[in-house]
C-alpha cells in the first residue's frame, strides 16, 4: 500500500540528498558525523563510569555502594529525555559556577561535549550493571586455581579476569552502544544538531517530510547494522580459546 | 599519541573558545521564514539575522549566532550559554520577570490560519471546541490560553508544524505572527489550503509590546542594544533591510 | 525496613537525603503545583494507559513475530526477522516522526480518507503515537519471544504430539504459557523501558506527563522544579511496575518437577 508513495516520493526528491546545496547530503552527513562523535564519546565516558562503578559496588565500602546503588536506579527508573534536559541545564550551570568560583571566565562548551557529557553520565549507570555482571560472571574456581598455582595479581588480572570478564562483557556492551546511538536523538529536542535534528531541518524547510525521515533511517539503520559486524568480529576475538556453549552442553 | 588525543579532546570541548569574548546571540535551531531559516550549508539567512548582522555592526560587536533550542532559550541565557536572543521573541511581562529586554526592534499582529474557505474568525466564541495549534512558549500559546479557553490547545515544537497540520487538516485553525503567516501562504503548500483570517483582539499584557533583544538582569549590553536599534532606525539601515523582505514596515505603532 | 537502617551510614545517608528534600521542598517555588494539579493527574493516566496499551497490543504483535522466527517458514521468517532489525536499529523518535508527519501527511492528502469516517481518528495524534510505541515494542519483544519459543524443550512438545493433542491446543496450552513464563523477567524490565520512552509522546502535541510538566516550565519560566516532580513521579512509576512484576512472577507457579 505505501511502498509505492514512497518510492515515487523518494526518486521526486531525490535531488534534495545531493551532496551539495541545493541538496542536504552533506548536512545530513555531518548530522550523522556528529550522531557518532557524540555517541562514541558517552559511550567511552560510560565505560569509564561502568569500570569504576562496577569496582565500587563490588568491592567499595558501604557509603560508596549505597551512593552507586542510587545512583544506578535512580538513571534507570526516569526516562533519559528527562535526565538529559535536567542535566543540560545543571551541568552547564554548574560548570560555570565552578569556573566563575575559580576565578575564571564563563566557558563555552560545545553541544558535542556537553551532550558527550550528560549521556555519557547516563550510560555509565548502565554499564556499570553489565560490567558488575560480567565480574560477578568469573568463576571463583578458576581465579583460585590460578592463585593455587603462584599467579601475581597483576597477571591473574591480565590471563584470567579480565579475557573472561571480557568475553561476558561483550554482548551486554555491544546492546548499549546500539542504545546509545539511537538515545543520540533525545539530543534533538535538546536543540542538539545531530543527525534527527538536521533531518528535520531539513524536511521543515523543502517540506519533503518521506524523503528525509526515511533517508535518516537508512543512515541509522548502517549504522546500526555495521555496528552489529563489528561487535560480531569483537565478540568472537574475546571468547577466542574459551570452550563454546555447545561444546560445554553436550 | 597522547598529546595528539589531548588536542583532539580540547577542540572538541572547547568548539568556540577563540570567540570567548564574541557575543553569542541566541536565535531558533528551528526555521522561522522569512525571519531566520537556514541553506544546506548551515548558514542562515533573513530578516531577522541581516537586523542582527546589522546592529552588531552599529554596535561596534563581535557577535556570534549561536542556534539554541526556543524550548530552551531563557535558561540558556540566563545560564550563560548566550549572551543575547533575537529570536523573535516578545516583550512581555511574565519574561521581563526573569530577563531584561531592549527596545523593541519589530512588533507585528498577531493573526489566525485557517483553512481555505473556513468561516472561523478569531474570537473567543467561534473557536469554541475548535483545536488551535500554536507553537510552545510563544504569546501565541498564552493568548490561547487566556481568551480562547474553551478551545483545545495543541502545542508544536516549531510554528511550521503547527501549519503544516491546518494544511493537514488535523487541526482547525492556527495562532501565529502574521508575518509568519503571510511567509506560509506565499509557498505553494500554503496558497493551496489556506488563508489568514485576520488579526486577534489586541492584549498588551499577553501579547507584548513587540519584538526586543532578551538580555540578562542588569546586563550593559542593554544600552548598547538600545543605542545600536536607534542608530540602525536613523541611518537608513533599518528601513533597507526590511524592504528586501516585506512592502511595509514591520516596525510598527 | 528497619534492617535496612541498621548500618550508621544509611542513617547518615538517610539524614542527609531528608534534609535535601525538605530544603528542595522549602527553598524552591512550588507554588503552581494547586493550579496544574487537575493537568498533571490528567499525564500521568495518558503515560500510564499509553505504557499498558502499547505493551499489551505490542506483545500480541510480538508473540507473532516471535513465533515466525523461531519456527515458521523461510518466508515468514525473514520478513519478521527484517521488521526487528529495522525497528530495533533506529531512534523511536524518528519514527514517531515518520508516522505522524510522513504517513499523516499522506492520508491527509487523499480525499477518500479525508472524508471517510475514520477521518477523526486518523487526524488526531494519540493513534499514531499509540502505533509507533506499539510497532516499537513488537520490535525488541519480537527477539525475546524468539528466544523463549524457542527455549522451550522440544520434548514437551513431541509428547503433545504423541498423545494426539491438536497443534493449536498444544500451542495454547503448552508451547506459548511455557514462552510467556521464560519471556516474563524480561517484559518486566521492557515495561519500565517503555514507559521511559513515553515523553516522546510530547513531540507530536500529546500532553502526557512529560508534555504537561513541560508546559509548566514554560509557563512558569522555571527550570528546574517541574522537571524535579517530573523525575520524581516517573521513578514512582518505575517503582511500581517493578513491584508489580515482582509479584506476578511470584504468583505464576514455578514447576519444576
Amino acid at each position: 500500500m505505501l511502498t509505492p508513495v514512497v518510492l515515487s516520493g523518494a526518486v521526486s526528491s531525490f535531488d534534495l540528498l545531493a551532496w551539495s546545496s541545493p541538496g542536504w547530503g552533506a548536512t545530513l552527513v555531518a548530522g550523522l558525523w556528529n550522531t557518532c562523535l557524540i555517541a562514541f564519546g558517552a559511550y567511552a565516558l560510560g565505560l569509564l563510569i561502568g569500570v569504576a562503578g562496577a569496582f565500587g559496588k563490588l568491592y567499595g565500602g558501604p557509603v560508596t555502594r549505597d551512593f552507586l546503588g542510587v545512583y544506578t536506579t535512580l538513571v534507570r527508573a526516569v526516562p533519559e529525555l528527562v535526565l538529559l534536559l535536567i542535566m543540560n541545564f545543571a551541568v552547564r550551570d554548574l560548570i560555570n559556577q565552578a569556573m566563575l568560583a575559580m576565578g575564571y571566565g564563563r566557558v563555552e562548551l560545545s553541544g558535542v561535549a556537553i551532550g558527550i557529557i550528560i549521556l555519557g553520565v547516563v550510560q555509565g549507570a548502565y554499564s556499570t550493571e553489565v560490567l558488575r555482571g560480567a565480574i560477578l560472571s568469573v568463576p571463583a574456581g578458576q581465579i583460585e586455581a590460578a592463585r593455587a598455582m603462584g599467579m601475581s595479581p597483576t597477571l591473574l588480572a591480565r590471563r584470567i579476569t579480565l579475557p573472561l570478564m571480557a568475553a561476558a562483557a561483550v554482548p551486554g556492551l555491544a546492546n548499549l552502544w546500539l542504545t546509545v546511538t539511537k538515545d543520540t536523538a533525545l539530543l534533538s529536542v535538546l536543540g542538539f544538531i545531530e543527525l534527527t535534528k538536521a533531518t528535520s531541518l531539513a524536511a521543515q524547510t523543502t517540506k519533503a517530510f518521506f524523503t528525509f525521515y526515511l533517508a535518516a533511517g537508512v543512515l541509522y539503520l548502517a549504522l546500526s547494522l555495521v555496528s552489529v559486524v563489528i561487535f560480531g568480529r569483537i565478540e568472537r576475538w574475546a571468547r577466542k580459546g574459551q570452550r563454546t556453549l555447545e561444546g560445554g552442553a553436550h | 599519541m597522547k598529546k595528539i588525543l589531548l588536542a583532539a579532546i580540547a577542540a572538541i570541548a572547547l568548539g568556540g573558545v577563540a570567540n570567548a569574548e564574541a557575543v553569542k546571540i541566541g536565535i531558533d535551531t528551528s526555521p522561522y521564514p522569512p525571519f531566520a531559516s537556514p541553506d544546506p550549508d548551515g548558514n542562515w539567512s533573513g530578516w531577522e539575522i541581516d537586523i542582527i548582522h546589522a546592529v552588531c555592526k552599529a554596535a561596534e560587536l563581535e557577535c556570534v549566532i549561536t542556534p539554541t533550542a526556543w524550548d530552551g532559550m531563557i535558561p540558556s541565557l540566563t545560564g550563560g550559554q548566550i549572551d543575547a536572543i533575537m529570536a523573535s521573541m516578545s516583550i512581555t511581562e511574565e519574561r521581563k520577570k526573569v530577563i531584561d529586554f531592549s527596545d523593541k526592534y519589530y512588533n507585528t499582529p498577531t493573526s489566525l490560519l485557517v483553512p481555505k474557505g473556513s468561516t472561523l474568525k478569531p474570537t473567543p466564541d467561534a473557536l469554541k471546541g475548535k483545536a488551535i495549534s500554536a507553537q510552545v512558549s510563544t504569546i501565541q500559546e498564552a493568548y490561547i490560553k487566556a481568551h480562547f479557553p474553551d478551545s483545545d490547545l495543541k502545542t508544536y515544537q516549531t510554528v511550521d508544524e503547527g501549519f503544516q497540520d491546518v494544511a493537514a487538516g488535523r487541526v482547525d485553525a492556527s495562532l501565529a505572527d502574521s508575518i509568519a503567516i503571510d511567509g506560509f501562504l506565499a509557498t505553494d503548500a500554503g496558497k493551496a489550503c489556506c488563508e489568514n483570517a485576520g488579526p486577534v483582539a489586541d492584549d498588551p499584557t499577553i501579547l507584548g509590546a513587540g519584538v526586543g533583544v532578551g538580555l540578562r538582569k542588569g546586563d550593559p549590553l542593554k544600552e548598547k542594544f538600545n543605542a545600536a536599534i536607534k542608530k540602525i532606525r536613523e541611518d537608513g539601515t533599518y528601513d533597507a533591510i526590511t524592504k528586501k523582505y516585506f512592502s511595509s514596515s514591520i516596525y510598527g505603532g | 525496613m528497619l534492617e535496612f537502617f541498621r548500618p550508621l551510614h544509611r542513617q547518615v545517608l538517610a539524614v542527609i537525603a531528608v534534609l535535601t528534600i525538605w530544603a528542595c521542598a522549602h527553598y524552591l517555588n512550588w507554588d503552581w503545583l494547586t493550579q496544574y494539579r487537575g493537568e498533571i493527574i490528567s499525564g500521568i493516566w495518558i503515560t500510564i494507559w499509553m505504557t499498558i496499551a502499547s505493551m499489551v497490543l505490542g506483545m500480541v504483535l510480538a508473540t507473532m513475530l516471535g513465533l515466525a522466527q523461531a519456527a515458521g517458514p523461510r518466508w515468514l521468517a525473514l520478513p519478521a526477522r527484517t521488521y526487528c532489525t529495522i525497528i530495533r536499529g533506529t531512534p523511536l523518535l524518528l519514527q514517531l516522526y515518520l508516522l505522524y508527519y510522513g504517513l499523516g501527511w499522506y492520508f491527509s492528502g487523499q480525499p477518500e480518507i479525508r472524508q471517510s469516517i475514520f477521518w477523526p481518528i486518523l487526524k488526531a495524534a494519540p493513534p499514531y503515537g499509540l502505533l509507533a510505541l506499539t510497532l516499537s515494542v513488537a520490535g525488541y519483544e519480537g527477539e525475546v519471544m524468539r528466544g523463549a519459543f524457542k527455549g522451550v524443550p522440544h520434548g514437551q512438545l513431541e509428547a503433545a504430539r504423541a498423545m494426539g493433542v491438536p497443534r493449536f491446543t498444544a500451542f495454547r496450552r503448552i508451547w506459548l504459557p511455557q514462552a510467556l513464563h521464560r519471556a516474563l523477567p524480561t517484559i518486566g524490565g521492557e515495561t519500565v523501558l517503555q514507559m521511559k520512552s513515553t515523553p516522546l509522546l510530547a513531540m507530536i502535541t500529546i500532553m502526557d506527563l512529560y508534555g504537561v510538566l513541560n508546559r509548566v516550565r514554560r509557563d512558569t519560566l522555571l527550570t528546574y522544579e517541574p522537571l524535579l516532580l517530573l523525575a520524581l513521579i516517573y521513578m514512582i512509576l518505575a517503582g511500581l511496575l517493578v513491584l508489580f512484576f515482582r509479584w506476578l512472577e511470584n504468583r505464576l507457579p514455578q514447576r519444576t518437577a
